[in-house]
């Protein structure tokens, strides 16, 4: 069925549209256009091709900032998974009935509220070596008779941001882990224990199946994340990456080469590249967690394409001439 | 005979009885220390996820020489009005304010009413390129847009929009994760049939959405708003790059320009003030909120 008002779904989607094309889609192709200039952010823009792509190769700080997020994103989502499990199985125990699941979600995800920014500076206070409160009371307690430098010591300081990162998001990864576990009926989980399965096998065979897509999710919005990330290491210390470029992430660098360096076009073939990886990774995770869908799309696209084929020869049977407006895929 | 055996009988019972009480007993004094281990555990990652902010609302209220010489303490001090006027003659803190609430105010705003219009336009009307255009919706989920900020910094210096505000709000009108959410929202909250009995009525297209349509989708943007809110609340990359003077500045840029001034070291007590304040708004409406947004956190990492 057409109906009259359906030119009205244009009028809703225009403005829509109109942003997306104008601060969405066109900046996209502007910083690829200027990814093949060489451009100081004002004055002449010199058209070069592919030359600034093939720096990104000869380019030892890019291996350096990429490696350096793989180890804070390695080290933070290790403890974020192992502690958002530890919780679901606290939660999830048939024997022991832990009570508060309501309020510690909240309590836990509170970290995760804060600016980025403002956690920086914080932690910038907490952690400071010598005025810190953390290594005061490691002092009091008699941990430590000598100041640790969590943020002047280069692998300390990626543990510190891991740290960090951890705290900020192993509520949020706790309250998704524990959704898809409650939506799992629960005499499975019965039936397994009056069988006789242990809690690691209920784990194992239970729980783990039951999360497994969440945790890709969490996983891999974790490392795109990660690529991203720039408040906290920019901020934590002094913007450039210090110390010693272990806190040098590919914005951090994208960043300092755009504005610090004037080197504008280098810094957006480096964008456009990161853009590139990023959308790599969501492109497997997507087909990765959708493949049963993916599959059931293309079947029941064959199997409509299929009816429709049908349909149309019995119309023009029954009406020879053809019906407009009955063609297409209409449901 | 019998009674004998019968009497030994009951003094097995009577022993094995006594067994399994001894056992009940250890059991129960195991689940105690299990439970006694897990509250711990619990507790522990209680203290981690407040203690920070704990700190920062005690040390906002003492005065800089207390925090550097006194350390921790769990009582609060009496400089808060005294930390308020260093905070406030050092840095813009108040007008920041404002410029945040502002701009994720409007950020709110445009973001849940446009995605509402763009969900609802692509859910009821059948118009040509439909699919098309929602698959580009689909895409360009997945697209991190915020990779092209060189770009868009290009982009606004030409439209003669650079260290405005509006750069900085105008794109929400265009949230797509939004507008995917509240697509599926409204196909199970909003009938056809209702659309069509308006029609019957003499109600116009966008009067249905407005009267009909969009306080059917209330809960879906109100839940998307809240993110919105706190997204923009605590934006600062964008913000820094596209905001330059003084009196345009966002909160997170005041707070992030905190680390450079004097009082960084000198007076704590007004920068743990600064911080504070960047944090209590959101932890008010979180708080509010939070039974709201955490059920729909939950509710899309079952369908995801």
């Amino acid at each position: 069925m057409k109906n009259i008002n359906d030119k009205a779904g244009y009028f809703f989607i225009t403005p829509f549209f109109l942003v997306f094309l104008l601060f969405n889609l066109y900046p996209i192709l502007f910083t690829i256009y200027l990814s093949m200039t060489r451009y100081r952010g004002f004055g002449n823009m010199v058209f070069i091709g592919a030359d600034n792509f093939k720096l990104i190769f000869r380019d030892p700080n890019v291996v350096n900032a990429f490696m350096n997020t793989i180890r804070i994103w390695g080290v933070n989502i290790f403890f974020q998974i192992f502690l958002a499990l530890l919780l679901v199985m606290v939660f999830s125990d048939l024997e022991y009935k832990i009570k508060g699941l309501k309020f510690f979600r909240v309590i836990f995800y509170l970290p995760n509220l804060i600016a980025a920014a403002t956690i920086a500076l914080i932690f910038a206070k907490l952690l400071d070596r010598d005025y810190g409160v953390v290594n005061q009371l490691l002092f009091s307690v008699g941990w430590i008779d000598r100041s640790i430098g969590w943020l002047t010591r280069p692998l300390l300081a990626q543990m510190s941001v891991s740290g960090i990162q951890t705290w900020m998001w192993f509520g949020n990864s706790f309250i998704l882990f524990m959704a898809s576990v409650q939506a799992v009926n629960k005499e499975i989980f019965e039936a397994a224990r009056i069988d006789g399965a242990g809690r690691l096998q209920i784990l194992r065979h239970i729980t783990l199946p039951s999360i497994k897509p969440i945790l890709m999710y969490v996983i891999i919005t974790g490392l795109i994340g990660g690529l991203q990330l720039f408040d906290i290491p920019f901020l934590i210390t002094d913007g450039r990456g210090f110390p010693a470029g272990s806190l040098n992430t590919m914005i951090v660098y994208i960043y300092n080469m755009a504005f610090t360096y004037n080197n504008y076009g280098y810094a957006s073939a480096l964008s456009f590249a990161l853009f590139l990886l990023i959308f790599m990774f969501t492109i497997i995770f997507a087909l990765v967690t959708n493949r049963v869908e993916i599959k059931e799309y293309f079947r029941d696209r064959n199997e409509r394409k299929a009816m429709n084929k049908t349909m149309n020869k019995a119309m023009e049977k029954a009406m020879p001439g053809g019906a407009p407006g009955m063609k297409g895929s209409e449901k | 005979m019998d009674q004998v055996i019968i009497r030994k009988e009951k003094a097995e019972d009577v022993e094995s009885n006594a067994k399994v009480s001894k056992w009940k007993i250890n059991i129960k004094k195991r689940k105690l220390l299990v439970y006694t281990l897990i509250y711990a555990f619990l507790g522990l990652l209680l203290l981690l996820s407040v203690i920070p902010f704990w700190i920062v609302l005690i040390n906002s209220t003492r005065d800089g020489f207390a925090i550097s010489t006194q350390g921790l303490t769990i009582r609060p001090g009496r400089s808060l009005a005294e930390n308020y006027r260093i905070l406030t003659t050092n840095a813009n803190i108040i007008p920041a304010f404002f410029n945040s609430l502002k701009i994720s105010t409007l950020v709110t705003i445009l973001s849940g009413y446009f995605s509402a219009l763009t969900a609802y336009g692509f859910h009821v009307y059948k118009f040509k390129g439909k699919n098309f255009l929602f698959g580009v919706i689909l895409l360009f989920m997945m697209v991190p847009s915020q990779m092209a900020f060189l770009g868009y910094v290009q982009w606004m210096t030409r439209l003669g929009l650079m260290d405005t505000h509006t750069a900085l709000i105008i794109p929400s009108v265009a949230a797509i994760g939004t507008v995917f959410f509240l697509r599926a929202y409204i196909s199970s909250s909003l009938s056809r049939d209702l659309i069509e009995s308006a029609r019957i009525d003499g109600a116009g297209e966008l009067h249905i959405f407005h009267r009909i349509a969009l306080p059917l989708m209330g809960p879906g943007v109100a839940t998307m708003s809240i993110f919105a809110f706190i997204g923009s609340w605590n934006n600062y990359l964008s913000a820094r790059i596209i905001l330059s003077s003084k009196s345009q500045e966002t909160l997170p840029m005041v707070i992030a320009s905190l680390r450079a001034m004097r009082i960084w070291h000198q007076n704590q007590g007004a920068i743990y003030l600064g911080f504070a304040i960047s944090i209590v708004p959101i932890v008010v409406v979180f708080i509010f909120a939070s039974k709201y947004l955490i059920e729909n956190i939950s509710a899309g990492a079952i369908k995801g």
